[in-house]
């Protein structure tokens, strides 16, 4: 168990405490996943935790530009509940409000959903149907990358050691497009998503524009369904449609049978109706009523 | 070693904090704020939620120093201190009037992450309760009552009025006290975090204990090293088998479970012991343990009772591997086969569950100066506890002390022996005062589970729907050691042929020890089992001969005059027909025009239907098959006036102690708060036996009710003599005796009686009618109680969830002797049956427990929860105290057959296989085979 418990204010800070730890250090945010991997084992031990809770920067959710910003450190409850990610991103809103339960939504952060890499993450998974960049600072400085590219593999982050999510930016919605959110959970076992499925997409007329359908677990790491996108795009979303999308997204999908959880049958087949559940529900709400 | 600065309650503290510690051993263990609860250490049940800078987190996950400079609130600060007046929160106040808080264990949680949402939200609904308070698990079930309670107190916060109390309606046969709603005595110390728990306790000196497992189901241990354990800092003893001074075994009924395995010997399940730690700190006994290394040969694993009973299956004991065949004759089956127009046989599997209870156990042994040992502990059978122990220390029984706790839920899980031993030992060796804490990990690896079965029925019936024949085959998996098994299994024979005089009735059990962990008592007792096999084949054959399921039941059931499937002609007390009709008609009501065990699309909604379901049941109260079964208890008149019961009997949150004040009030005349109730403690209560079978309303109620009526008669002749009045003109009344014209209050009775030398204490063992074994006919218990469930399911057929909406539960109790605490074991046994049905699966894979988290093992949560629609049904039993008898179990054992049953009637699977798996409701049924085990697999 930790020894050192640090509690930078600003990121540089943190990254200075990273890179002065090593390897010892881990950046703690909720702590929903990482405090549980610590005492039940599954994470190898730390000399120190750094506590990025409290860089003002990390908490910050707001309109910058064009673009919403969401801090990595915002908690879940606050996402969910603003209304800002409420108008432009409701699949994020429906998402988090729906992850585990409300005393640790008060705590758990988008940050930690995406840097903990399951391949099933609520939160990334709306957040790539969102097409979120996320900010990555590092000692070299900041870039900004998609969201598919911080997984190595389930569980493993492409992010450095010595690298942290400062927070991820979306787009603006614009007329005529929307998101949804919808997740299958199992009653028994543990309460991961035996599948969720995020879309946004935009209408042009009765015609699909642009979509961005996310699916997880979809494959070792979170993936978008591109082939099942190429279907929609440029169609209306009617049945013949629908069940190409369908089978192009099951054609691409690497779905696993998760022992004690769910058979790859199943989630074969739920994918196909959580796709059109949430292409249906974007696609009303994106009706402009 | 960091410092932080953190207000607590108002109060700053400044604290040097340790590697790993979270802010809920700050608050529990530094600075003794024992209200904040810990369930499970992994952010699953909610029970340590507190509130930092007014937003409420899990206190178990959250590292103390994340608090430095914050502000913390807890449940011991909810309740003001006025002048000298202690003024409960609204919520508080709430939870107390609405019996929201059972066992207690999870309520400062509940309490803490509903004042969070109050703040937020001053009139919340429904839905916004269930939204926060998602993840606050409650194992009593006590759901209902805790959303009746946030919102009452939700309104006095916006009004300023008081919280509206419930509506409780009285019972029939209601008398001055008994009958009538009562809050529990402890509710008050359970609301404000001040009830204490065993892990509650701490003593001077106190060592921490640790326990290295076996983790391995079977096996001969070759080699046991503990040098590298006795050799870390802060360690202070080391315990294997080769230092046990006296018994090498325990056991409730058959001492067949090893204290310690020791080298040479067998390894029968992973939770087997090899060895204890005695250190200075909780941390350094885990790690200790962790340092000793175990060489273990293994040997096939017997995973289930099949394997077990194999020809080459080697014997896990002595006496081999069957524990028990256990058989029910009644008439002569062929006979009745031939008989039938109709013959239909199936099996039936339920796997493993556990008690889950919110608390896991603890226990802590502390020497005395003059050479006794006192255990302290929640359990169910504090004298057993105490027989354990001193033969374990090889001591009379009278030296070792059983000091009963506050308990945090057992169900049936605080039977069998669990930390007593190792602590009492790890003690007696160091002469230290010993905690032993089980995390929720070792708590689902060791303690005993409800047995898995296997249960083939085949049923015979006239055309009309009259039951000719039923004969069936279970087979037990009693696990590793006997534990209770025996009697489990055979409750579970002896019901299997349903709560129905059947005229043919053949059943054969075999209880069978296997490397699983070993199973025994869990509320049901067996019962549960076979009610799920039985009631779902009733439903078959109403299907088969186009009956409706109610009219079949009401065919068939028992009634006055019945003969059980063990003989026995029930003469009294039989309200199953009642119960069946009062659920028959209320859901008929609910489904208005509807066929309620049709499918109903939603409108807008087409895949997601709806139906109804149904079942019954019927449980034994009481021990029975002629083990007598005998309580104790001392009734006494306490110099301040006040009447103390005392009897050994559990409260495991059930309500026993507000039901034995109750009796004792109403017998002797006075108020409710005129008695006082002590229990589960070995040196100043006596025995009142096990809490199990539902048996304590009926055995103690009736101890406590004949000791408080033998009391009051030595008090009126005693009182007769003395002021020269005819004892037929004395009457008790709630301040005092009345003796002719003149009031002489209780505390100059007790003045009195200790001036004349007479102590107003009575002592009055009380024996059950007498029960007859299995096999020789006759009265095998001496009551039953009875059910009827309906439960409304959903099913989306296009995902398989499944939602339970509605049930409507009846239940024939004697009488009600405490309406309030009936209704949350009603509305807590409805919320058990769902999770056997929908949530729960333990599972054990070739003897490892997968399912070795909370986090895998899941309880109903709110959401689970449907409305809960009681009818109490009153058939008094003319032996029991003011008519009542058990309620523990019965409503518990129907709801998972009747949830079976309405998803059937919904989506036309049939599930033969508990927990319901929603994937085989996906699964598009094929005409004329709609029969499917929950895997998926078509029957
Ligand atoms: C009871 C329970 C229920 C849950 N239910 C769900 C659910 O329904 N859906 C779901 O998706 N998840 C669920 N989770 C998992 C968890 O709560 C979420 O993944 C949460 O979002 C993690 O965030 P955190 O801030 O707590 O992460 P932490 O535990 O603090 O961190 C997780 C990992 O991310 C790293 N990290 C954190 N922040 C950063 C950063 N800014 N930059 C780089 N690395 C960072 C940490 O070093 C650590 O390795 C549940 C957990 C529990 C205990
Ligand atoms: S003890 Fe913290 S959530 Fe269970
Ligand atoms: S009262 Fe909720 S767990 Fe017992």
């Amino acid at each position: 168990m930790w020894h050192t418990y640090l509690r930078p204010k600003t990121v540089e800070e943190a990254l200075q405490m990273l890179a002065e730890a090593g390897e010892a250090a881990v950046l703690i945010a909720g702590g929903t996943d990482l405090m549980l991997d610590l005492q039940q084992g599954r994470h190898p031990p730390v000399q120190a935790l750094v506590d990025i809770t409290e860089i003002p920067e990390l908490r910050a959710l707001e309109i910058r530009g064009d673009e919403l910003f969401v801090g990595a450190g915002v908690p879940l409850n606050r996402v969910a509940a603003s209304p800002l990610v409420r108008e432009h991103a409701m699949a994020l809103a429906e998402a988090t409000s729906q992850m585990a339960g409300y005393q640790i939504r008060n705590v758990a952060t988008l940050g930690g959903n995406v840097a903990h890499a399951l391949p099933a993450a609520d939160g990334a998974i709306a957040l790539l149907a969102l097409d979120a960049r996320a900010e990555v600072a590092s000692p070299h400085g900041r870039r900004r990358v998609p969201l598919a590219d911080l997984y190595l593999g389930p569980g493993r982050s492409a992010l450095k050691h010595e690298e942290m999510l400062v927070g991820f930016w979306l787009p603006l919605t614009r007329q005529k497009a929307a998101s949804a959110f919808r997740r299958v959970m199992r009653p028994q076992g543990v309460a991961l998503p035996i599948l969720n499925t995020a879309v946004w997409l935009a209408r042009e007329g009765d015609r699909i524009a642009q979509i961005r359908i996310a699916v997880g677990p979809f494959g070792p790491v979170p993936r978008r369904a591109t082939a099942a996108e190429s279907v929609l795009c440029g169609h209306a979303p009617d049945e013949a449609t629908l069940n190409a999308a369908v089978e192009a997204l099951l054609r691409e999908a690497r779905f696993r049978t998760s022992r004690y959880r769910a058979t790859e049958t199943y989630r074969r087949h739920l994918a196909g109706i959580l796709l059109r559940e949430t292409v249906g529900k974007a696609w009303q709400r994106a009706g402009g009523e | 070693m960091p410092t932080i600065t953190l207000t607590v309650n108002g109060t700053p503290h400044t604290l040097t904090i340790d590697p790993g510690e979270t802010l809920a051993d700050v608050l529990r263990y530094r600075l003794g704020l024992t209200g904040t609860k810990i369930g499970c250490q992994e952010g699953e049940c909610g029970a340590c939620t507190v509130e930092v800078n007014g937003e409420a987190v899990l206190s178990c996950i959250y590292p103390a120093e994340r608090a430095d400079g914050k502000s913390v609130l807890t449940i011991e600060r909810l309740a003001q201190q006025r002048d000298h007046e202690f003024i409960l929160h609204p919520l508080q106040e709430a939870f107390v009037e609405h019996g929201a808080t059972q066992c207690g264990f999870c309520t400062p949680g509940q309490i803490m992450a509903a004042h969070a949402l109050l703040e937020h939200n001053p009139d919340p609904q429904p839905e916004d309760i269930h939204h926060v308070l998602k993840d606050n698990l409650c194992r009593c079930g006590a759901y209902p009552a805790i959303e009746d309670a946030i919102l009452a107190a939700a309104h006095s916060l916006r009004t300023g009025e008081p919280p509206p109390p419930p509506e409780i309606p009285a019972s029939a046969y209601a008398g001055k006290v008994v009958g009538r709603p009562h809050i529990r005595p402890d509710a008050v110390d359970k609301v404000t975090g001040r009830a204490r728990y065993t892990d509650d306790l701490v003593f001077p000196d106190m060592l921490h204990a640790a326990v290295r497992r076996a983790e391995v189901p079977h096996g001969i241990l070759r080699r046991l090293d503990v040098s590298k354990a006795r050799a870390l800092k802060g360690v202070v003893a080391v315990m294997t088998a080769a230092d046990l001074p006296a018994a090498r075994n325990h056991g409730v009924l058959i001492d067949d479970w090893p204290i310690l395995v020791g080298v040479g010997e067998r390894i029968r399940y992973v939770g087997d012991a090899l060895a204890i730690v005695a250190a200075e700190t909780r941390a350094i006994a885990q790690e200790a343990a962790s340092l000793i290394e175990a060489e273990i040969e293994p040997l096939p694993v017997l995973a289930d009772p099949l394997a077990a009973l194999a020809p080459d299956a080697p014997p896990l004991h002595p006496s081999g591997n069957l524990l028990k065949h256990i058989k029910v004759r009644k008439g002569d089956v062929e006979r009745g086969f031939a008989e039938a127009d109709v013959v239909l046989e199936h099996t039936f599997t339920t796997p493993h569950y556990d008690h889950a209870f919110l608390e896991p156990e603890a226990s802590v042994a502390v020497p005395t100066e003059d050479g006794r040992m006192e255990v302290y502990v929640g359990s169910q059978i504090p004298y057993d506890d105490r027989r354990q122990v001193a033969a374990a220390l090889g001591w009379p029984e009278e030296r070792v002390h059983i000091v009963g706790q506050t308990m945090g839920g057992g169900f049936g899980g605080k039977e069998d022996i669990a930390g007593q031993i190792h602590a009492a030992l790890l003690a007696w060796k160091t002469g230290r005062p010993v905690k032993l804490l089980y995390d929720r990990r070792e708590s689902l690896i060791a303690h005993p589970k409800r047995h898995a079965t296997q249960i083939r029925v085949r049923i015979g019936a006239k055309r009309d729907g009259r039951l000719t024949a039923v004969q069936t085959e279970l087979y037990g998996d009693t696990g590793a050691y006997a534990s209770l098994g025996e009697k489990v299994m055979t409750r579970a024979t002896t019901h299997s042929a349903g709560p129905y005089d059947v005229p043919h009735v053949r059943a054969d059990c075999y209880a069978v020890y296997t490397n699983n962990p070993p199973a025994g008592a869990f509320r049901g007792f067996g019962v549960t089992q076979s009610n799920f096999a039985v009631e779902s084949m009733m439903d078959m054959l109403a299907e088969r001969l186009g009956l409706d399921p109610v009219e079949l039941r009401r065919k068939n059931a028992l009634r006055v005059g019945s003969t059980t499937s063990t003989g026995q002609v029930l003469r009294e007390s039989v309200g199953l027909l009642e119960c069946i009709d009062r659920v028959d008609a209320e859901v008929r009501r609910l489904s208005g025009e509807a066929d309620p065990f049709a499918p109903r699309p939603v409108p807008g909604e087409p895949h997601k239907v709806r139906a109804w379901g149904f079942a019954a049941a019927f449980k034994n109260t009481g021990l029975g098959g002629g083990a007598p079964d005998d309580a104790t208890a001392e009734v006494e008149l306490l110099p301040e006036g006040v009447f103390e019961v005392r009897i050994s009997s559990a409260e495991l949150g059930q309500g026993l102690v507000s039901v034995l004040q109750l009796v004792a009030a109403e017998e002797i005349g006075v108020d409710a708060e005129g008695v006082r109730v002590l229990v589960m403690d070995t040196d100043r209560t006596p025995d009142g036996g096990p809490t199990t079978a539902s048996r304590q309303t009926y055995v103690s109620g009736n101890a406590a009710r004949m000791a408080a009526r033998v009391l009051v008669s030595a008090l009126r002749s005693t009182l007769a003599e003395r002021y020269d009045v005819p004892p037929d003109q004395i009457w008790p009344q709630p301040e005092g005796l009345l003796l002719g014209e003149r009031l002489l209050r209780w505390p100059e009775v007790a003045a009195e009686m200790h001036a004349l030398g007479r102590e107003p204490r009575v002592r009055y063992t009380y024996h059950a009618p007498e029960t007859k074994p299995l096999g020789e006919g006759g009265d095998m218990h001496f009551a039953y109680a009875f059910a009827a469930q309906a439960a409304e399911v959903e099913v989306n057929t296009l995902t398989g969830e499944v939602k339970v909406l509605r049930v409507v539960t009846a239940v024939d109790v004697g009488a009600a002797i405490n309406p309030l605490a009936l209704k949350g074991q009603i509305e807590g046994g409805v919320v058990m049956g769902i999770g056997t049905a929908l949530t729960e699966h333990f599972i054990v894979e070739e003897g490892r427990v997968v399912t070795d988290r909370l986090a895998r093992y899941r309880m109903p949560a709110f959401e689970q929860v449907p409305e809960i629609i009681p009818i109490v049904v009153e058939h008094p039993v003319s032996t029991g105290p003011f008519g009542g008898k058990g309620v523990g179990e019965i409503v518990s054992v129907p709801t998972a057959p009747a949830i079976t049953n309405a998803i059937y009637h919904a989506v036309g699977v049939r599930l033969d296989r508990l927990p319901v798996e929603q994937e085989a409701l996906t699964l598009p049924p094929r005409a004329g085979a709609k029969l499917f085990s929950s895997g998926g697999t078509r029957v």
